[in-house]
């Protein structure tokens, strides 16, 4: 972010304005041209703010006016056992989701870019499902879920049910060998992957998984925008490395990667962002965090106190605590690839 | 980087066919339910190709008839959401077209500082002013209404000002100072000079504002009470928290009717997409 502002005042701020007649009438001119921005800002954004920090500190339900408590509502917030679970649960899921969806995107996007025949057929087939509504691509995912028609555990079990067939095998062999634990429960957990495909949205440990996958498949947008990315570097850079005899792994690694960094950075950032934030489809398909609020995330847990309980006080405390987390985790990515990222032309 | 050799870039065209098919199957899946008999999607093995296409499906998601829920007006739905997108779309590129011209075109005392504050927002998660925001919608009588879905989007967004204030900075300053020595005025300028060369820029914040609105969900969640006044994300998860888990078919007709809208706009406006995207992504 620091960039783009440098960067913006550097080219429009030349010279300092004086206040003669003709740029009076230029600032009242702006003055009106921003005015929908000044009510959008103070309005709707900086009082806003402060008035949530204000409600942070004071028990309120809106049908009756706040009540200071101080710091009561942090401290319920720091014993409450469903906030850690929420706050865990989010953090599970942006652990796995956003580098999986970051790996992918960037294979995606080095594939698409080798000067593929049909590349804009492709970029638009794994472009489409980002652009699913998430209401209805949360509807979707139930029924592709589905523990008992689903048809993803029907391809799984077909697909799987050789392999786990020999796992278990190897099982039965273990455990007539001597290491019956092990053995054991390696045959047991084939034979629920072979007889039915992981019971996604039913089980604890597999919910959350059941997400990362969704957010994979919406990782579309992401490739369209590495690609273009990827399409920006400089095709002198790649001669030269392939002068130098370089690998097609190491012009990846040392001309591609360096090269849209800055571009990683800004979308992982927006990432973290996004994940905390994740709603709808959670909302949608796992209804109070079903099963045991293993997919109860924080954003939800946000939701239901301000809204359905009208605790907007211990929701506001909550919003105060995902904006402190959110700008520890953004400072953190900043300074960590601040040491990798490579900005064009400088630094 | 180019694929050399005959291998590398048959490899590269199986793992992207392997990757296509992934990617489609869910959206194939879903069509191909919601064309099945009730029986049928029931099936194991599931099949991909209906017995026979039930087109009625469609008819009967819009017009679903229980005893006990009564009618869900889809029809109604999509009303309301081009109700609200509409104004809101509107709202968006008028306001902030007018704030970013006066952010790039004009020269005023304490435009960068107030310019830096307003990329600094960016960074607000939208949780933190969503109970305040609510409160004052209350305060006004809004709850209930659909004023609180689209009169926000007049009063501009930073991100969408800062997208088209890029844009603004690269037409060349001369065009204005033309029009302005044949004494055009600043609006004049703004919109006979302006606004005509950044149709693309425009578009971009069109589109992307039109989508949001289709696809918001935890708006309208927050804003809407009577089940009438519904937009269609809304009411499709109304539809299924009634009669989730049993009739799929017609779940998945109906998930294909709010999706097939946006599909159809992406295939009419695909350049301004992909460029809107990597416009909005490339920036750091």
């Amino acid at each position: 972010m620091a960039g783009i502002d440098k960067r913006s005042t550097k080219r429009d701020g030349k010279g300092k304005p004086r206040m003669s007649r003709s740029s009076w009438r230029e600032t009242r001119a702006a003055l009106l041209f921003i005015s929908p921005w000044l009510v959008g800002l103070f309005g709707l954004l900086l009082y806003p703010i402060l008035a949530s920090f204000y409600y942070s500190l004071c028990e309120y339900s809106v049908l009756e006016p706040a009540q200071y408590i101080g710091l009561g509502n942090y401290a319920d917030l720091f014993t409450d056992e469903v906030f850690w679970k929420a706050l865990g649960n989010t953090f599970y899921y942006a652990c796995l989701a956003l580098p999986l969806g970051l790996v992918m995107a960037i294979a995606v996007a080095l594939l698409l870019n080798t000067g593929v025949r049909g590349m804009t057929v492709y970029r638009t087939i794994f472009f489409l499902p980002s652009l699913m509504p998430t209401v209805a691509l949360a509807i979707l995912w139930l029924w592709i879920f589905n523990g008992d028609y689903g048809v993803l555990n029907y391809a799984v079990s077909s697909s799987t049910g050789w392999i786990a067939g020999q796992v278990g095998g190897l099982g039965h062999a273990m455990a007539t060998h001597g290491m019956g634990l092990l053995g054991n429960a390696i045959m047991a957990a084939s034979q629920h992957v072979k007889a039915q495909g992981p019971p996604w949205l039913t089980d604890p440990s597999w919910s959350k998984l059941a997400f990362v996958v969704l957010s994979l498949w919406g990782v579309g947008h992401a490739v369209v925008i590495y690609l273009a990315g990827l399409q920006d570097v400089p095709v002198h850079l790649y001669e030269a490395a392939d002068l130098d005899g370089a690998s097609w792994w190491q012009k990846v690694r040392h001309v591609t990667l360096p090269t849209i960094s800055p571009v990683i950075q800004f979308n992982l950032i927006l990432g973290i962002i996004g994940s905390f934030q994740f709603f709808a489809a959670p909302y949608v398909m796992a209804p109070n965090g079903q099963p045991a609020r293993s997919a109860y995330f924080f954003a939800m847990m946000l939701y239901d106190n301000a809204f359905p309980y009208l605790k907007m006080g211990y929701a506001s405390a909550m919003a105060w605590v995902l904006f402190v987390i959110i700008m520890m985790c953004t400072m953190a990515a900043l300074k960590l690839s601040s040491r990798h990222v490579h900005y064009e032309g400088g630094a | 980087m180019q694929a050399k050799g005959r291998f590398a870039k048959l490899v590269v065209q199986v793992v992207l066919l392997a990757g296509s098919f992934l990617f489609l199957f869910p959206l194939l899946w879903m069509i191909s339910t919601s064309l099945k008999p009730i029986e049928e999607t029931m099936r194991t093995p599931p099949e991909w190709i209906p017995s026979t296409f039930q087109f009625g499906n469609y008819w009967r998601a819009i017009t679903y008839q229980s005893d006990k829920l009564g009618y869900i007006p889809f029809l109604r739905y999509t009303v309301n959401t081009l109700h609200v997108a509409v104004l809101a779309v509107a709202g968006t590129v008028v306001s902030n077209a007018l704030v970013a011209y006066g952010f790039a075109r004009l020269r005023w005392p304490g435009r960068n500082l107030l310019f830096a504050l307003t990329l600094a927002t960016m960074m607000v998660p939208f949780p933190v002013v969503m109970v305040p925001i609510y409160v004052i919608f209350r305060h006004l009588g809004w709850i209930g209404t659909f004023r609180p879905l689209w009169v926000p989007a007049w009063f501009g967004s930073a991100f969408n000002i800062f997208l088209l204030r890029q844009f603004f900075l690269t037409i060349p300053k001369e065009l204005s100072d033309a029009a302005r020595v044949d004494g055009c005025s600043e609006f004049g300028i703004f919109s006979r000079v302006i606004l005509p060369l950044s149709r693309p820029a425009l578009a971009v914040v069109a589109l992307f504002s039109f989508l949001y609105q289709w696809n918001d969900f935890l708006g309208p969640l927050v804003y809407l009470t009577d089940q009438r006044s519904f937009t269609l994300s809304l009411g499709l998860q109304f539809y299924q928290s009634q009669h989730g888990g049993t009739e799929w078919n017609l779940l998945m007709a109906a998930s294909t009717i709010v999706v097939l809208p946006i599909i159809v706009l992406f295939f009419f406006t695909q350049k301004t997409f992909i460029q809107g995207i990597t416009v909005t992504g490339l920036k750091g």
